[in-house]
């Protein structure tokens, strides 16, 4: 019997793990701006297909993974509109913009399937992508990877040093406030909500484009929903959420392996792990006192009008 | 509306059934109820292909309906419930995990017909199941697969350990280990009919294993991409998936609904429904074996015919023994065939699989 290789294990992981970090860590500046969108699934599937046709059609992934992102926020601008604007129920919204994404990819999908898409290039780097074990985790991945890793980061500095990142984080603790202190709260929201439904296509289109890759109506299969539980179960910090989006990816490539390599384990509950993680972690932070641990923004999915 | 039932009286007549039951005046009403979209190019498209097929055959004397991507569970019942109350007269329920669902709606509807495919509980009158031997399939792909691998490393992407899906497993090995007795199957169990990413990141595990051969039993081609870049083979599951040929698709296990969906609609107008189990394999038409490609041997590819051809015309049965199970017990005895309780309810595997069938 065959052990697991745990360096194409690693290297699966974050294959596996970057769709839901991307959706995930939009979905965190959109939620840090006080607005909650479920429609992260439908934005995914939308950025997918958008991304598949664009590189399909042009030969180009890197066009592609832009159409992808420009299609996740043009589907978001509908989210956009409709809360702010028309201020609808946000949760309500979120979900119709699931259905109507899942539709609406279905659609454009119809003469994509079954079509390989261009190959997205991974970026070997000379030396580095040739050292033993650190080479083919850490150097030979492809622009995405490395991309989702430094918005984290980006989003992370943003957030935590910049003057952007508070004025964010005060639309999503007290938007009468912000608005008071002269802050255009819709604008941001909107800005916000167009940057979660780009992560949210790019996320979808690295599903379509690298790790599975072609087209297939609801390949998304529920990663949508996961990115938004990552988000809660990392308290709304980005780093956080990158330990969460691995762990998920993590589990998932790990339990497949570990079967393959005929290991005899109980698969439902290593399945259903990170999802008791998530409870757990919620029931933990929940059960503080001041709940500052929770660390929510106030605001979140309360509807702003700009009367008071 | 006069002369909408007007025109579709003259449609039925035009089709020559307005003879017999022929009471009713407006379209049959028909629901198909999918566990995946009609676009997996698998298990949902080709029970969506048997619906168009029906529309075409009866015409304006139908009318179908279909709700895409309906969880099994709770979700489903909501589904039924909707579709019997909007007047449908027969529901299609398409997923093995719609069988409590579909007998807890049929008990609240008794005039309206329910069909449950691969289930096995018919609590009152108006449900039936039918359902294909996939199996025999089965035992085809495993024949060519033991003939093919290299490293005698065999993966399969398995949905759930359900009796479906092991006997599956137990055909496709003992057909393979007839032709190739130091084969070994590597299981992964996805959970999931349909979820490309992870189909895909299972082959990919099965492959860094040593696998060069893979069957699924899931619905989606993600794997096929995934064989494709590796430079394995596979076998379309469900639908032919003929767009993956020659390779990695060498062959292919084809549902064929269309026949079976006309007859039940058939019976319906005639009145001469009634509960029935019927389990159709190859020699049925339900169960059709996709074109074997070139990149198979002349050779591999004639005894792969003519095994399916011993199935098609009753001459050989897939389990026939000797056969013991993993445990190393008498199953079948010396010439001794499967009867369909025992396979409907298989839970264990055949003597030589390696691992265990979760619980």
């Amino acid at each position: 019997m065959m052990g697991i290789d745990p360096v194409t294990l690693i290297a699966a992981l974050i294959v596996a793990s970057t769709p839901i970090l991307l959706a995930a860590i939009g979905e965190l500046v959109v939620e840090k701006a006080g607005v909650l969108n479920l429609g992260v699934e439908g934005m995914m599937i939308t950025g997918a297909i958008c991304g598949f046709a664009i590189a399909v059609d042009s030969g180009s992934p890197t066009l592609g993974f832009i159409a992808a992102a420009g299609g996740g926020a043009a589907l978001s601008l509908v989210f956009a509109f409709l809360t702010q604007y028309l201020l609808s129920n946000q949760v309500a919204t979120g979900l119709a913009l699931t259905l109507f994404g899942l539709g609406l990819s279905a659609l454009i999908g119809v003469s994509y399937s079954g079509i390989s898409p261009p190959v997205t290039p991974s970026l070997d780097i000379p030396g580095l992508s040739d050292m033993p074990v650190l080479g083919p985790i850490l150097f030979s991945h492809d622009a995405i990877v490395y991309l989702s890793v430094a918005l984290v980061a980006a989003v992370w500095a943003t957030l935590k040093y910049s003057r952007v990142g508070l004025i964010i984080r005060a639309v999503g603790e007290s938007h009468d406030a912000a608005h008071a202190l002269g802050y255009k709260v819709v604008r941001i929201r909107v800005l916000a909500i167009m940057f979660g439904g780009a992560c949210a296509g790019l996320g979808g289109a690295y599903l379509s484009l690298v790790r599975v890759p072609q087209w297939t109506e609801g390949m998304t299969a529920g990663a949508g929903w996961i990115a938004l539980a990552i988000v809660v179960f990392a308290s709304w910090k980005p780093w956080r959420a990158l330990i969460g989006a691995y762990l998920f990816g993590g589990i998932t490539a790990l339990q497949l392996r570990l079967q393959a390599a005929g290991f005899d384990i109980p698969v439902e509950y290593l399945s259903m792990s990170p999802y008791v993680v998530t409870i757990l972690v919620l029931v933990i932070m929940s059960s503080d006192r001041n709940r500052a641990a929770l660390n929510a923004p106030a605001s979140l999915g309360k509807v702003f009008h700009a009367t008071g | 509306m006069k002369t909408t039932t007007t025109l579709l009286a003259g449609a039925a007549l035009a089709l020559g059934l307005a003879g017999g039951a022929m009471a009713q005046d407006e379209p049959l009403q028909v629901g198909f109820v999918y566990v995946g979209s009609i676009g997996d190019l698998g298990w949902t498209y080709e029970h969506d292909q048997g619906r168009l097929a029906v529309e075409e055959y009866f015409g304006d004397a139908v009318e179908t309906t279909y709700v895409e991507n309906v969880p099994e569970g709770a979700d489903a019942e909501r589904v039924m419930t909707q579709m019997a109350l909007s007047g449908a007269d027969l529901i299609f329920t398409t997923s093995f995990g719609y069988m409590e669902p579909t007998n807890n709606v049929a008990a609240r509807f008794p005039d309206v017909m329910f069909e449950h495919a691969t289930g096995y509980l018919r609590n009152s009158p108006n449900v039936s199941t039918y359902a294909a031997r996939f199996y025999e399939g089965r035992a085809v792909m495993g024949h060519i697969a033991g003939n093919m691998t290299e490293s005698n490393i065999i993966g399969y992407i398995g949905s759930y350990p359900i009796p479906e899906v092991i006997r599956g497993i137990n055909s496709a090995y003992l057909h393979a280990a007839e032709v190739n007795p130091d084969v070994e199957f590597r299981v992964i169990w996805a959970y999931t009919w349909f979820d490309p990413a992870v189909e895909a990141e299972a082959a990919q595990a099965l492959i860094d294993q040593g696998a060069d051969v893979i069957l699924q039993h899931t619905d989606s081609t993600a794997p096929m991409t995934v064989l494709a870049e590796a430079g394995a083979i596979g076998f379309g599951q469900a639908s032919d998936m003929g767009q993956f040929a020659p390779t990695p698709r060498v062959s292919s296990i084809i549902d064929n609904w269309a026949p079976y969906y006309i007859e039940r609609v058939q019976a319906v107008m005639d009145g001469t429904w009634e509960s029935s189990d019927v389990w159709g394999g190859i020699d049925s038409g339900m169960v059709e074996i996709g074109e074997i490609s070139d990149a198979i041997p002349e050779e591999v590819r004639a005894s792969a015919q003519a095994l399916a051809d011993s199935i098609e015309d009753g001459s050989y049965h897939p389990f026939t023994g000797p056969i013991n199970r993993q445990d190393g017990s008498v199953w079948l005895a010396e010439g001794e065939t499967a009867d369909d309780g025992t396979l409907l309810g298989m839970d264990f595997y055949v003597e030589g699989m390696t691992g265990d069938v979760p619980n």
